[in-house]
């Protein structure tokens, strides 16, 4: 049980990364990776709210949505209650977690719109996870996303000294950064099944 | 602007994704084949369309405060209905798009221009806006899809081309190839217009709903209206 949970959340960081694989969180990657306490900043904001997403989605798509036939109704809803339970957690960490909130709260109405937790969320119904699975998967996506940001801040500093043709400067030359970084991540595949057995 | 202007704008000048880079996230996924593509942008522009025209009739009645929960409850309900009716008649390209067909939800397009323009626009001009910008993005998926699929797989919607497809570069429809060729078509529009097409330096935060929220960070774009 926990093989399978450590294989699902190491799948989900190095093999399915979501950034650099499935193209999800594609804006706050490329706009906020400039510098490196953003970057973690971002990640850590990213994973919370995608651990969160999934703890209230779940339990709704559970117990609300499958009995009654209401699958249907499943992006509408999903959307709404995450964009509402982002509001509720600025709300509450500005007032009882200043320091949190201060550090972290810039980055979550960037996250709301997000590809990415509506992604993830989604990605867990049909992949048919349970509970536990969900939120390890969420957990791991989250961590995928950080790694991804962090290991991206480096290479953009290396691209500010960088002096590339004129057409390329700005958005071309961070992209084609970023395809080598995700070619890089390509030969994790395959590695995940052999690491635990 | 006269009604052709604003139509052709969606195209060419103010293109979603050269020029504005918005809806990135679908643009570099579904681009591996030009059927998803061109089933991707059909189904965004209905959205589109349909989420532009309802946000500009209801302009005057939504409140302020709760501007962008109604706009996505109105794009849920779009794309839900958009998601129904495909895998009812086209089962095959819904499962092909898969989560992406859902997350248009969330595409900066349609949010985008619903906060740009439909919400200060009427009907008409926002219909019109929208089908300009549904054209100009399908045609950019086009492009890009065009370009991985007969490079990386040697083959033009589902049909194997002779001579292309042995020498084939399998990696353009593989997530790296995405970047590139989206990296390298956007170098390509800069070359084109002398720098000055692409209206994001940095990346594209015009008309994006979570400008206000870069700003706060320091994200300073160049040139574009929200000054992010």
């Amino acid at each position: 049980m926990f093989k399978s949970l450590l294989i699902v959340l190491m799948t989900a960081v190095l093999v399915n990364n979501y950034v650099l694989k499935q193209f999800l969180g594609i804006c706050p990657f490329l706009g906020v990776s400039k510098k490196l306490d953003q970057a973690v900043g971002m990640g850590v904001s990213v994973t919370f709210v995608m651990l969160m997403a999934t703890a209230v989605t779940y339990p709704i798509q559970t117990f609300l949505l499958a009995p009654f036939g209401l699958e249907y109704l499943q992006t509408i809803v999903f959307i709404l209650v995450i964009a509402s339970l982002v509001q509720l957690v600025e709300i509450v960490l500005k007032k009882y977690i200043p320091a949190l909130s201060r550090s972290l709260g810039v980055y979550l109405p960037l996250i709301t719109t997000n590809c990415a937790v509506l992604g993830v969320t989604l990605n867990n119904v049909s992949d048919g996870y349970d509970f536990v699975t969900s939120m390890v998967s969420s957990l791991g996506c989250g961590l995928g996303f950080l790694l991804a940001m962090v290991l991206f801040a480096g290479v953009r500093s290396r691209l500010e000294e960088a002096n590339p043709p004129k057409a390329f400067q700005g958005l071309p030359i961070i992209l084609t950064a970023a395809s080598i970084v995700s070619l890089s991540f390509m030969g994790f595949d395959g590695i995940i099944e052999n690491l635990f057995s | 602007m006269s009604k052709w202007k604003n139509f052709i704008k969606g195209i060419v000048k103010e293109n979603p994704v050269f020029v504005l880079v918005l809806g990135t996230c679908p643009t570099l996924a579904v681009t591996t084949s030009v059927i998803n593509a061109l089933g991707m942008g059909a189904a965004a522009a209905v959205v589109l369309l349909g989420s532009n025209i309802a946000i500009s009739a209801l302009r005057n009645i939504i409140p302020d405060k709760v501007r962008i929960p109604a706009y996505i409850v109105i794009i849920a309900s779009f794309v839900t209905v958009v998601e129904m009716i495909m895998h009812a008649y086209i089962p095959d390209l819904y499962s092909a798009l898969g989560v992406y067909l859902a997350l248009i939800v969330v595409n900066c397009i349609i949010l985008g221009r619903a906060e740009m323009y439909a919400n200060k626009n009427t009907v008409v001009d926002s219909a019109i806006d929208a089908l300009g910008m549904g054209v100009g993005f399908t045609l950019a998926l086009f492009l890009m899809s065009t370009i991985r699929e007969v490079f990386g797989s040697g083959s033009f919607c589902g049909i194997t081309i002779p001579f292309i497809s042995e020498y084939k570069i399998s990696i353009l429809t593989d997530a790296p190839g995405g970047f590139l060729v989206f990296g390298i078509l956007i170098a390509a529009v800069n070359y084109f217009t002398d720098g000055k097409g692409v209206k994001k330096k940095n990346f594209g935060c015009v008309g994006c709903p979570s400008a206000a929220a870069c700003k706060q960070l320091g994200c300073t774009g160049e040139g574009d209206v929200a000054n992010v």
